[in-house]
C-alpha cells in the first residue's frame, strides 16, 4: 500500500537534477547557428537622446546587425501594462506609463537599453559598444520622492505634466473623529529602503525563429510563462500555439522575473524573425542590478491614535511610493502596504493614500514581500513608539490589538492587489503570539536573563513583531492530470518553478489522490505546449492555487479511474479499492489492473467510448478563489550588540508560523528559512543606493551585501499553527514571502533594545554597524 | 562584463616571463592569482593589451627559511598554502591569523602571496601585513634585480614602485626577536569582506616587559597602509597599560588615519573604529610578547 505521502516530510524530488549538476538551465542551451545579444545601455539617467551613430559598429568582424529605437519602426511600442489599476477603488488616479522596450527620445533610467547589438559572441557585442557614438543631453534626475512629487527638478515624462504616477484614499471608519476621541496620538516619518531581488540566476531569453515550420521557441528564465507568450504572439500577429514558452530550471525568481515587455522579450523575437537565426542573451549581474525591476522604497507619515490603555482607535498613512521610471505592474506594490499596514490588529479607523511618483530609478516591481514588509514595517513602529510612550511592554500592546479569531472572517474595507476588498478569511493572531511567546521565554527573558546580561554590560535586546501575509491571490490556475501508460502520472500546470519545491509538492498532492508514490508523479511547470492557460508564480500562489487546481483534477481523474475499473472488472465503483498503482476488488486483491493497463483501455483503438465520457484518465482542473488567503505569524529576534564598535550578532531567532495545512513540513521550513535570510539581508545588508544623479552606486556585490551563511543566526527555530483556509479544499495559505516580512521590523525594534540606555529611536528599515553609530552618537549628544 | 582582447603570455619560466614583460612594456600586466584582475577585466576597467600569467611557473611558488631565521616566500605561491605551512605558523603566527580574514577558503586557493601585495589595496590584508612585518620585497626584470622595503613597495592606493617590465619575485620576512607578540583587529561588514578598519600590533618586550621595539599598522582607513610614528613615540620603552595604549589610539586615530566615507560607513565611525582596535590590538600583541610571542 502506498503510504500517507501528502503532509510529509520527504525530500525534494527535483534535487536529485540540481544536486547532480544534471539540471537545464537557460545558459546550457545551445541551438547551431545561434547569435548573442547584447545591450548598451545609458549612463545617465535621464537624458534627451540626441544621436546614435552604429555605423563603426556593423563594420567590426562578428557583428551581425545593431537596432535602435528607430529601427524598429511601427513595431516599437510601449507595453502593455502588464498590472492595469484595479477599477473599484473610487476616485483613484493612475498615470499609466508602461514600459517601453528600448529608449526612444528620452533616458529615464541608468540602464535603460540604448541599442540591441547582435554578434557571433557575447564579446564582440560587447567590444562593439566602443563603436556606437552617443550623443546625450543630460536632464536634471528626478531621484527624491517627495520632490518628484512636487514635479521637481523635471518631470520624468514630460507629457505627463506631471510625476504623479498615482493617488489612491482609503478609509475606512473615520480617522479624523478617532483621532478627536484618542488620548494618545503618535506621529512618526518612516522610510523603507530598496533592496535587490538579487536572484542566483540572472535573467535570460533564447529565441529560436523556425522559419519553415512557421514556429518560434522560446527559453525564458520567467516567472509568467503563459503571459509572456502571450505578448510576444500578439506583438507578431501570431497565434499563441505558434509560440511556445519553455522555463529550464531557473536559480531563484522573488518576484522581477513575472516581468514582460522588457527589452529581451519584445526586441529579440522580432529580430529572430529578421535575421533568422537563434538568438541567445543572457543578462549578467551588472545589468541585473542597473536594470532589473527591484523594490521598496517608501517614505511614510504615519500616525496612530489610542486610548491610554494602548487600544488603537485609528491609524493614518500618508506614504510616497518610488515606481521608478515607469509603471507597468500597476499599483501592486503600494496596495500591498495598505492592505498589510493595518495587519492583524484591530484598527476600527484607518485612513491610508498612496502618492505613487515616478523617478529616474528603475521600476519598481514586486520582490519577496511585495508592499507588505512596508506596511507591516509602518504599524509595528508605531506600535513600538506608542509602546514606550504608553509606558508599555510591547508584547503586551500587541496581544491587547490583535484580532481575535471569531472576528474572522474580517472585511477589511481595503481593496488590495487582486482588485477586490481585501479579507482576513481564518486565522488565531493571538495564538501566534502565545506560542511564540512560550517559545523564546518571554518573560523569563525580559525578568531574568537580560536584566543579568545587562548586568555584566551586554547589550542584549529583543524584537518581537506580528505579521500577516496576503497570499494566494487570482485570478486563477489551471492544471492537467494524466495517468500514463507506464502507469505513472504527468502533471502539467501553467505556473514556472524558480526553486520553491513544487515538483515535489505537487507530487505529493496527486500521489495522494491516486494511490501512487510521489516520485512516480512527473511534474512539469511553465511549459506553454503542455499546459497554457493561467498566470504565473506570484503572491505566494504557487500551492495554494495551482497547487488547488492540481488537486480537482486529480479529483476527477481518481473518479475516472473508478468508472473505469468498474467497467473492466465488473464491480460497482464502492467496491474498488486504489493504492500502489492499481486498483482491485475489494477483498479479491487479485481481481486487479495496473493503473497503466486501465490508461490504456481508457483510451481504446476499437470499441466503443461512451456517449458523454471523455476518453483517457485524463482531467484537467482549474481553481481561482474570491479573495487570498492570508497567513500570519510572529517574530521575536534577540540580538548582542558590541557597543564600540557596532557589530551585531543575532543571538536567537525565533518564528511562529500559521499556513494553513502543511503539504510538506521541510520544504515549508525552507520556504520560511529562506525568507528569513532575505528578510536579515534587507534590515542589515542589502541597500540599493542611488546618488543626487540617478547612478546607482550598488551595481555590484562588492558594494551590495548580500547576506551570508555567517550572517545568519545559529538557528532559525520554527513553531507552526495550522489555521485551515476555508477558501480552498485543501485548507492552504501561502508561504513564500513570509519571513521576509516581518523580520525588518523585529531587526530594529532588536537594536533598540539593545542599546535601551541611548533610548533610540529608528525610522528606517536598512541599518548598518556605522548607521547605528550615528544614532547612539546622536542619542549621546541629545542626552 | 566580459573582458575585452587581450594576447596571452604563458612563461613556464621566470626567465621567460621576464622576456615577456621586456618586450611588452607598457603593454603588458602579469597575471598571478587574478582574484582581483579578473573581475577588473570583466567589468573592462582594465583593459590591458597583453597578459603574462606566472601560474605556470613552479619556481615561483614556494616557503623557505633564510639563514638568519626568516622565511621567503615566493609570489605565486598561494595564499592557503601560506595559511596552513607549519613553518609560517612557528615563525609568524600573525600571518595564519590574518589569513583567515582574507575573502573566503576557495579565494585563497587561488589568490598568491605575491600577487595580493602587488595589488596594493588599501584594503588588503597581506600589503598591511607586509608592511606591519617589515618584509623586503625582491623584484625582478630582465637582467636586474633590486630588494625594497614594504614600506618603500607601496606608494598608494593600487600603487607600487614595479615598473612596467618588473615583477614583485619574492617576498622575504625577517625573523622575529624573541618576546615578540602580534595582534589582528579587523571590523568588516561581513565575514570575508572588506575591512572597514584594521590594526595591525608587531610589539617586542625587553626582558622587565618594557616596549622594544612596534610596528603598528592602521589598514584600510587611509590611501595606503599606514605605519603608525605614534605608536612608537607613545610606547617605545613602556610597559603594557590601558592609559598608553589609549593614548596611542587617539592619535592615531585624529593623526594618522585619514579613512574616507563609502557607501558602508562614514568616516567618523571608521575613526572610532580605529580607536577601538588600536587598543585591542596593542593589548594583545603586548600580552602575547609577554607570553613569549
Amino acid at each position: 500500500m502506498t503510504g500517507k505521502v501528502f503532509g510529509q516530510p520527504i525530500p525534494r524530488l527535483e534535487d536529485q537534477f540540481l544536486l547532480t549538476g544534471t539540471a537545464k538551465f537557460i545558459d546550457d542551451i545551445e541551438i547551431p547557428g545561434m547569435v548573442h545579444a547584447a545591450f548598451l545601455r545609458s549612463d545617465y539617467a535621464h537624458a534627451r537622446i540626441k544621436k546614435i551613430d552604429y555605423s563603426a559598429a556593423l563594420k567590426r568582424p562578428g557583428v551581425i546587425a545593431v537596432y535602435t529605437a528607430e529601427d524598429f519602426g511601427d513595431y516599437w511600442r510601449p507595453g502593455p501594462l502588464q498590472v492595469p489599476p484595479p477599477t473599484a477603488i473610487k476616485g483613484s488616479q493612475f498615470n499609466a506609463r508602461p514600459l517601453v522596450p528600448i529608449a526612444k527620445d528620452k533616458v529615464r533610467f541608468s540602464g535603460e537599453p540604448l541599442a540591441v547589438v547582435i554578434a557571433e559572441s557575447r564579446y564582440i557585442a560587447e567590444d562593439a559598444f566602443d563603436d556606437i557614438i552617443v550623443d546625450l543631453e543630460p536632464l536634471p534626475a528626478v531621484v527624491d520622492l517627495e520632490e518628484a512629487w512636487e514635479n521637481k527638478p523635471a518631470l520624468v515624462h514630460d507629457d505627463l505634466g506631471t510625476n504623479m504616477a498615482a493617488l489612491v484614499k482609503q478609509e475606512r471608519g473615520n480617522y479624523e473623529e478617532a483621532r478627536a476621541k484618542a488620548d494618545v496620538v503618535i506621529s512618526r516619518k518612516i522610510l523603507v529602503n530598496r533592496n535587490a531581488a538579487a536572484a542566483m540566476e540572472n535573467r535570460g531569453f533564447v529565441v529560436n525563429w523556425d522559419e519553415r515550420e512557421q514556429e518560434m521557441t522560446v527559453w525564458a528564465t520567467t516567472q509568467a510563462p503563459i503571459p509572456l507568450r502571450n505578448t510576444i504572439a500578439a506583438r507578431l500577429g501570431l497565434f499563441e500555439n505558434q509560440v511556445r514558452v519553455i522555463t529550464p530550471f531557473i536559480g531563484g525568481g522573488f518576484g522581477p522575473k513575472i516581468m514582460t515587455s522588457q527589452a529581451d522579450d519584445v526586441l529579440l523575437p522580432w529580430i529572430a524573425m529578421k535575421l533568422k537565426r537563434p538568438i541567445k542573451w543572457i543578462e549578467d549581474r551588472r545589468e541585473n542590478f542597473l536594470a532589473t525591476t527591484s523594490e521598496r522604497d517608501q517614505v511614510h507619515y504615519a500616525e496612530i491614535a489610542l486610548t491610554k490603555d494602548g487600544v488603537i482607535l485609528g491609524v493614518k498613512d500618508v506614504f510616497y511610493h518610488n515606481t521608478g521610471a515607469y509603471d507597468p505592474y500597476g499599483m501592486t506594490v503600494p496596495l500591498n502596504t495598505q492592505t498589510h499596514t493595518i495587519s492583524n490588529y484591530r484598527v476600527p479607523s484607518f485612513y491610508t493614500e498612496i502618492r505613487m511618483v515616478f523617478t529616474n530609478q528603475m521600476v519598481v516591481t514586486p520582490v519577496r514581500g511585495a508592499g507588505r514588509p512596508e506596511g507591516v514595517f509602518v504599524m509595528e513602529r508605531l506600535m513600538d513608539a506608542a509602546a514606550r510612550e504608553l509606558n508599555m511592554d510591547p508584547a503586551e500592546i500587541r496581544l491587547k490589538n490583535l484580532l481575535e479569531p471569531n472576528e474572522l472572517p474580517l472585511r477589511t474595507g481595503i481593496i488590495g492587489q487582486d482588485f477586490v476588498e481585501g479579507v482576513l478569511d481564518s486565522g488565531n493572531y493571538k495564538a501566534n503570539l502565545q506560542k511564540l511567546m512560550e517559545m523564546v521565554e518571554y518573560e523569563k527573558f525580559r525578568k531574568e536573563i537580560q536584566p543579568a546580561l545587562r548586568a555584566q554590560g551586554k547589550h542584549v535586546g529583543m524584537g518581537i513583531v506580528c505579521f500577516t501575509e496576503g497570499t494566494a491571490v487570482g485570478p486563477y490556475e489551471g492544471a492537467r492530470v494524466t495517468i500514463g501508460g507506464n502507469g505513472k502520472v504527468s502533471v502539467a500546470t501553467g505556473i514556472s518553478t524558480q526553486g520553491q519545491g513544487h515538483f515535489t509538492v505537487f507530487a505529493q498532492i496527486v500521489a495522494e489522490q491516486l494511490g501512487v508514490k510521489a516520485e512516480d508523479v512527473n511534474v512539469v511547470t511553465g511549459d506553454t505546449a503542455h499546459f497554457h492557460w493561467g498566470a504565473g508564480t506570484f503572491a505566494s500562489r504557487g500551492a495554494a492555487v495551482a497547487g488547488t487546481a492540481i488537486y480537482n483534477a486529480a479529483v476527477k481523474v481518481r473518479e475516472k479511474i473508478f468508472a473505469t475499473a468498474s467497467k473492466w472488472l465488473e464491480v460497482p465503483p464502492e467496491q474498488i479499492e486504489l493504492g500502489d498503482g492499481k486498483v482491485w476488488v475489494k477483498g479479491k486483491p487479485e481481481q486487479f489492473i495496473t493503473l497503466g493497463d486501465l490508461a490504456f483501455r481508457a483510451n481504446p483503438t476499437r470499441g466503443v467510448i461512451e456517449p458523454g465520457v471523455e476518453p483517457g484518465l485524463e482531467a484537467t482542473g482549474y481553481y481561482g478563489p474570491p479573495y487570498g488567503a492570508t497567513g500570519a505569524g510572529a517574530v521575536a529576534m534577540i540580538v548582542e550588540i558590541d557597543p564600540e564598535t557596532m557589530e551585531l550578532k543575532i543571538k536567537r531567532f525565533v518564528i511562529v508560523h500559521d499556513c494553513g495545512t502543511v503539504i510538506n513540513p521541510l520544504l515549508l521550513e525552507g520556504q520560511v528559512e529562506g525568507g528569513v535570510s532575505m528578510g536579515i539581508g534587507n534590515a542589515f545588508y542589502e541597500k540599493m543606493v542611488y546618488d543626487e544623479n540617478g547612478q546607482l552606486l550598488t551595481a555590484s556585490f562588492m558594494d551590495y551585501l548580500m547576506p551570508q551563511a555567517t550572517d545568519m543566526p545559529p538557528k532559525i527555530e520554527i513553531g507552526h499553527l495550522t489555521t485551515t483556509s476555508p477558501l480552498n479544499p485543501l485548507g492552504i495559505k501561502g508561504v513564500g514571502e513570509a519571513g521576509a516580512i516581518p523580520t525588518p521590523s523585529a531587526f530594529v525594534q532588536a537594536v533598540e533594545d539593545a542599546l535601551f540606555e541611548y533610548q533610540l529611536e529608528i525610522p528606517e528599515s536598512n541599518l548598518s554597524p556605522s548607521k547605528i553609530f550615528e544614532y547612539v552618537q546622536k542619542a549621546s549628544k541629545k542626552g | 562584463m566580459k573582458p575585452v582582447n587581450f594576447d596571452y603570455y604563458a612563461p613556464t619560466s621566470v626567465d621567460e616571463a621576464l622576456d615577456n614583460l621586456a618586450e611588452l612594456g607598457y603593454n603588458g600586466k602579469v597575471l598571478a592569482g587574478g582574484q582581483s584582475l579578473i573581475p577588473t577585466l570583466n567589468f573592462r576597467m582594465a583593459r590591458p593589451a597583453a597578459l603574462v600569467d606566472l601560474n605556470n611557473i613552479p619556481e615561483l611558488a614556494y616557503i623557505k627559511p633564510t639563514s638568519d631565521g626568516g622565511l621567503a616566500i615566493g609570489t605565486m605561491t598561494r595564499d592557503s598554502k601560506v595559511e596552513y605551512n607549519p613553518e609560517v605558523a612557528k615563525r609568524f603566527p600573525l600571518l595564519p591569523e590574518v589569513m583567515k580574514f582574507i575573502a573566503h577558503p576557495q579565494i585563497r586557493n587561488r589568490g598568491t602571496f605575491g600577487g595580493a601585495i602587488a595589488h596594493a589595496d588599501p584594503a588588503g590584508q597581506l600589503p598591511a601585513v607586509s608592511v606591519a612585518m617589515n618584509a623586503t620585497m625582491r623584484l625582478r626584470r630582465k637582467g636586474q634585480e633590486r630588494t625594497v622595503t614594504a614600506d618603500e613597495f607601496i606608494i598608494g592606493p593600487f600603487m607600487t614602485v614595479l615598473e612596467p617590465d618588473e615583477m614583485l619575485a619574492e617576498v622575504i620576512l625577517p625573523p622575529n626577536p624573541p618576546r615578540t607578540g602580534s595582534s589582528y583587529k579587523q571590523v568588516s561588514r561581513q565575514k570575508g569582506g572588506y575591512a572597514q578598519a584594521a590594526v595591525i600590533s608587531v610589539v617586542t618586550l625587553d626582558d622587565r616587559n618594557r616596549c622594544k621595539d612596534v610596528r603598528m599598522v592602521l589598514m584600510s582607513v587611509g590611501e595606503r597602509p599606514i605605519l603608525s610614528q605614534k605608536a612608537r613615540e607613545i610606547l617605545m620603552g613602556q610597559e603594557a597599560s590601558n592609559e598608553a595604549f589609549r593614548a596611542v589610539a587617539e592619535a592615531a586615530a585624529t593623526q594618522e588615519a585619514d579613512p574616507a566615507t563609502d557607501l558602508h560607513a562614514t568616516a567618523d565611525y571608521r575613526r572610532s573604529l580605529v580607536r577601538v582596535l588600536v587598543v585591542r590590538s596593542l593589548t594583545e600583541a603586548f600580552d602575547r610578547a609577554k607570553r613569549g610571542g
